[in-house]
């Protein structure tokens, strides 16, 4: 992590669309009169989303003066969290997992490919499609090792695979998120390989009961 | 009340304080950073920890209430550790955590010999570091031109960011970022515009935010430090002036919980540089147009020429706002000896009379009283500008969510919302008729208070406006057994003294309207100014103008004579606040070149003129002073009003024009002689008038 601050090069103003300001206020409603600034988290992400995925300053203005907070108060959560980006990201944003389980499968590799690709950390690409951070752990570590893509994971990568993935992004081909070595979400690579003959009683019987139910059991098939 | 053992001793203490309270009161010292007993507790800093009996880990000792302590299972007393060999390793971890990323720069740094982290380090901290990394680097920021920011000595307690917040009621510091890479930043570098913004350097308990003007200049152990009395407004707030040999070098406050409690206003701390630069230090007198220095004995000779063939009735003396009340005293006398009854203290022309009552004219409640008082309504008054400090108090009040606060007068951030009932007299007419649905909260609250401010009474129809205050006061039980919540607050530090010793027009005499009228008029032939600046000196007409004081301001422009006083850190001197609390400046510095104190000009010009005035001392004249108005003897003390009557006070004038109250303070940093000639005054007036453009300063 390294010191945050606004970028630089800032657009004259932001504002909400109607859509989005609707919602806002119906946010805001959520909280007791005079404690309206509790908003201040899902208004600054709401203007993140809008405006390409980073943070302009004018937006931090126009939600502290729809809370009513003082513009430094809304500075410091912008700040703090890292989550809210203040610079320009790219059209796909790649959050790569840095963390030890992720570290220890590879990720390394990965950076090696953003570098590559992309460039250096925070950098957006000159056609404005692709930017990359190292972040910490996205609690995907059975996957590892693992990036975000926007709002997506895609996980279980290796140098080639992600080198590709990137490219596909670019050039606008589709891609599937999720495990990209064929496994199905986290479940043992290559195939189960327990519970291979169907007569575990207890566990079999429970499965069933819940069916029964019908209940959809996640990734069962 | 909690019983608890500290290192060995038992004591009781008060519910609802924390543990580090309980320790002090105990006699045990803790060291702490983030925690100040007068803002909210932030426990970011971990020094104080200390060992609770039972908890597994050393407990942050302000944060933590002595109510939520438990006892042990047989119920003994909880037993509170603070010299334990388990509290030093961790005040000596967290030390070694804060040295981390602070500078070794200590030779460099102002806070160099008064900071409690070099302080601390020493008593609590090991001899050497662990650390073989980089140390961060951080950058500095602009916060205006008052307070001079090394950030990287930083170490994040938030003290300033709390004061700002909560006291100061300026939302412009905050912490942004965070864990390593916090900092302590404005809203894109912008200047805070607050007028106790300095409080932070003091706040600040490393050397991150120290005094921009003072940077470099001295070391605090060269510093002699003189305990004193700050005269920019009538509150009267405690100062210690720390001068170098002849040189006033800082300003910085003293604990006064009933007046200023530990803040001043950036006018009282940054006013030293104006002591130095524009001074009278030699006696002037007007020669075919022109002021040449001359010696005592001419300036006086020239003085007694002129007087000795006037009449006494054609003779005028005005008090300035700064003036002590030794030299008003000594002038009321000359003035007398002289025949003359036209003397006036009230340069604004303040309609009070002090005929009415002391009450009339003092703070009543007390400046603590705004801490009891559940309703408040300001009349013609902007308390940020007049009072800064009281106005902090009032913002505390009003966040406990007790107070209601109304206001009459000109609109203004005052830091705290207020119902605004309107802009002149009329509206407090309304008011007091109870027409006004803000009659209601007066009437209804426990506690109501009114402050009556400078504009209010400077109108044209101030004396309607005091009648009409104190009916109002009358009508909603402002005043009962111990509370009297009628109050005047001044702007003038010399006023209430001056009205308790009456340097007032005598039987006949001219009031400051009447004395400016008539010199125009060519009715008078000399006016004495005694430190008077803010009246318009071309009202004087061709009279033949004296002016006592100390810096070449309005008056010294137009004096005709120019004898060179002491400023009130030159002189000892009592000022009486607002509330009527007699207090003494102390002498820090002497006078520049041949300035003089102003009481014994007054007694040196009396034997000139043939009417020697009877003593030769201060002492004398305080004696005098004293034996004429003892409660002024009490040095420190409110003598209340104990005839008090709302009545005598509701019986005067009842016309008053339709004008609204002007602004009783125009330019905050340019209210006096002294402010008028500080650089950093001028420059901090020129950024609030940048700001208010735009509408969104004080003055709104």
């Amino acid at each position: 992590m390294s010191v945050r601050r606004l970028d630089p090069i800032q657009p004259e103003n932001f504002q909400f669309s109607a859509a989005n300001l609707k919602w806002a206020k119906a946010q805001v409603k959520k909280y007791p009169p005079g404690k309206q600034a509790s908003a201040v988290i899902p208004l600054l992400w709401r203007a993140q989303e809008q405006h390409d995925g980073w943070l302009p300053e004018p937006a931090l203005r126009a939600v502290a003066e729809m809370l009513d907070m003082a513009y430094i108060r809304v500075y410091e959560v912008a700040t703090f969290y890292t989550m809210y980006n203040l610079s320009p990201v790219g059209k796909y944003f790649v959050q790569l997992c840095g963390t030890t389980p992720c570290w220890l499968r590879g990720a390394d590799d990965l950076k090696e490919v953003c570098r590559h690709v992309i460039g250096e950390q925070n950098q957006v690409t000159e056609d404005g499609m692709l930017s990359w951070l190292e972040v910490e752990c996205l609690g995907a570590c059975t996957n590892a090792p693992m990036v975000q893509i926007n709002k997506d994971y895609f996980e279980d990568l290796d140098a080639k695979g992600f080198e590709k993935l990137l490219t596909d992004l670019r050039e606008g081909r589709e891609v599937k998120p999720g495990p990209q070595n064929g496994r199905q979400f986290s479940c043992p690579e290559g195939g189960a390989t327990t519970l291979l003959n169907g007569s575990a009683p207890s566990v079999a019987k429970r499965v069933t009961k819940t069916k029964a139910k019908g209940k959809p059991q996640r990734g069962g098939k | 009340m909690p019983k608890l053992i500290i290192d060995g001793a038992e004591i009781e203490v008060e519910n609802g304080i924390t543990l580090i309270q309980a320790c002090e009161q105990a006699g045990v010292e803790i060291p702490r950073f983030c925690y100040h007993e007068r803002l909210s507790i932030a426990g970011n800093c971990r020094m104080c920890l200390v060992e609770v009996k039972g908890m597994p880990k050393p407990i942050a000792s302000c944060a933590l209430g002595v109510n939520d302590l438990r006892p042990g299972p047989n119920g003994e007393l909880p037993e509170i550790h603070t010299k334990s060999p388990t509290v030093k390793k961790a005040r000596e971890g967290v030390m070694e955590f804060l040295l981390i990323n602070h500078p070794l720069d200590c030779p460099i740094c102002d806070q160099g010999g008064e900071c409690d982290l070099q302080d601390q380090a020493m008593a609590y901290g090991v001899d050497g570091s662990r650390f073989t990394e980089n140390k961060r680097a951080v950058e500095d920021k602009n916060i205006g031109p008052l307070i001079k920011t090394i950030m990287t000595r930083c170490i994040h307690c938030t003290r300033c960011v709390r004061f700002m917040t909560e006291v100061a009621g300026v939302e412009e510091l905050g912490l942004a970022g965070r864990g390593e890479d916090a900092e302590i930043t404005t809203y894109l570098e912008r200047g805070m515009m607050s007028e106790m913004s300095g409080n932070v350097i003091d706040l600040c308990p490393v050397g991150a935010l120290t005094s921009k003007p003072y940077a470099f200049a001295a070391r605090p152990w060269e510093l002699r430090k003189t305990e004193s009395i700050d005269v920019m407004d009538a509150m009267g707030a405690n100062i210690r002036v720390d001068t170098r040999g002849r040189e006033v070098m800082r300003i910085l406050p003293r604990n006064h919980d009933d007046i200023n409690e530990e803040w001043i206003s950036d006018k009282s701390r940054f006013i030293w540089d104006g002591l130095r630069t524009q001074r009278l230090d030699q006696p002037l007198i007007r020669v075919r147009g022109k002021l040449r220095p001359a010696s005592w004995d001419e300036a006086f000779g020239a003085i007694a020429r002129k007087l000795k063939r006037t009449k006494g009735a054609r003779i005028a003396a005005l008090a300035g706002d700064l003036a002590g009340a030794e030299e008003m005293f000594a002038l009321k006398d000359l003035m007398k000896r002289l025949g003359s009854p036209n003397i006036d203290c009230r340069q604004d022309g303040a309609a009070i009379n002090p005929a009415r009552g002391r009450g009339g004219y003092l703070f009543n409640s007390g400046l603590g009283g705004i801490d009891e008082a559940d309703a408040l309504l300001l009349i013609g008054c902007n308390p940020r500008a007049e009072a800064t400090v009281l106005n902090a108090r009032i913002r505390r009040r009003w966040r406990t969510r007790q107070l209601k606060v109304g206001l009459i007068g000109r609109e203004a951030d005052l830091s705290y919302r207020y119902d605004y009932i309107g802009a002149g007299p009329q509206s407090l007419a309304d008011v007091a008729s109870g027409k006004h649905a803000f009659a209601k909260v007066l009437k209804s609250a426990k506690r109501p208070m009114l402050i009556l401010g400078a504009a209010a009474l400077a109108h044209t129809g101030g004396g309607a406006v005091m009648t009409l205050a104190a009916r109002l006061a009358g009508m909603t039980g402002m005043v009962s057994g111990t509370w009297n919540g009628f109050n005047v607050l001044h702007h003038a530090a010399s006023r209430v003294a001056g009205l308790d010793m009456g340097f007032l027009p005598a039987a006949g005499g001219l009031d400051t309207q009447a004395i400016l009228k008539n010199a125009k008029a060519g009715k008078l032939d000399a006016v004495f100014l005694l430190g008077a600046d803010e009246i318009d000196m071309t009202s004087l007409g061709s009279a033949f103008v004296i002016y006592q004081g100390t810096h070449g301001d309005a008056g010294a422009h137009r004096a005709d004579v120019i004898l060179p006083g002491a400023a009130y850190t030159e002189k000892s001197a009592i000022y009486v606040n607002t509330e009527g609390r007699p207090q003494m400046t102390g002498q820090a510095a002497f006078p520049p070149g041949d300035a003089r104190e102003d009481w014994s000009i007054i007694r040196a010009l009396s034997a000139v003129l043939g009417k020697t005035l009877d003593w030769d001392t201060l002492s004398e004249v305080r004696g005098a002073i004293f034996a004429a108005h003892p409660h002024l003897a009490l040095i420190d003390e409110v003598v209340p009003d104990e005839n008090f009557d709302l009545n005598k006070l509701s019986r005067g004038p009842s016309r008053f024009g339709k004008q609204p109250f002007r602004r009783a303070v125009d330019q905050f940093y340019l209210t006096n002689p002294i402010a008028r000639a500080s650089a950093i005054m001028g420059e901090l007036s020129a950024m609030m008038a940048d700001e208010t453009s735009g509408a969104t300063g004080t003055d709104g």
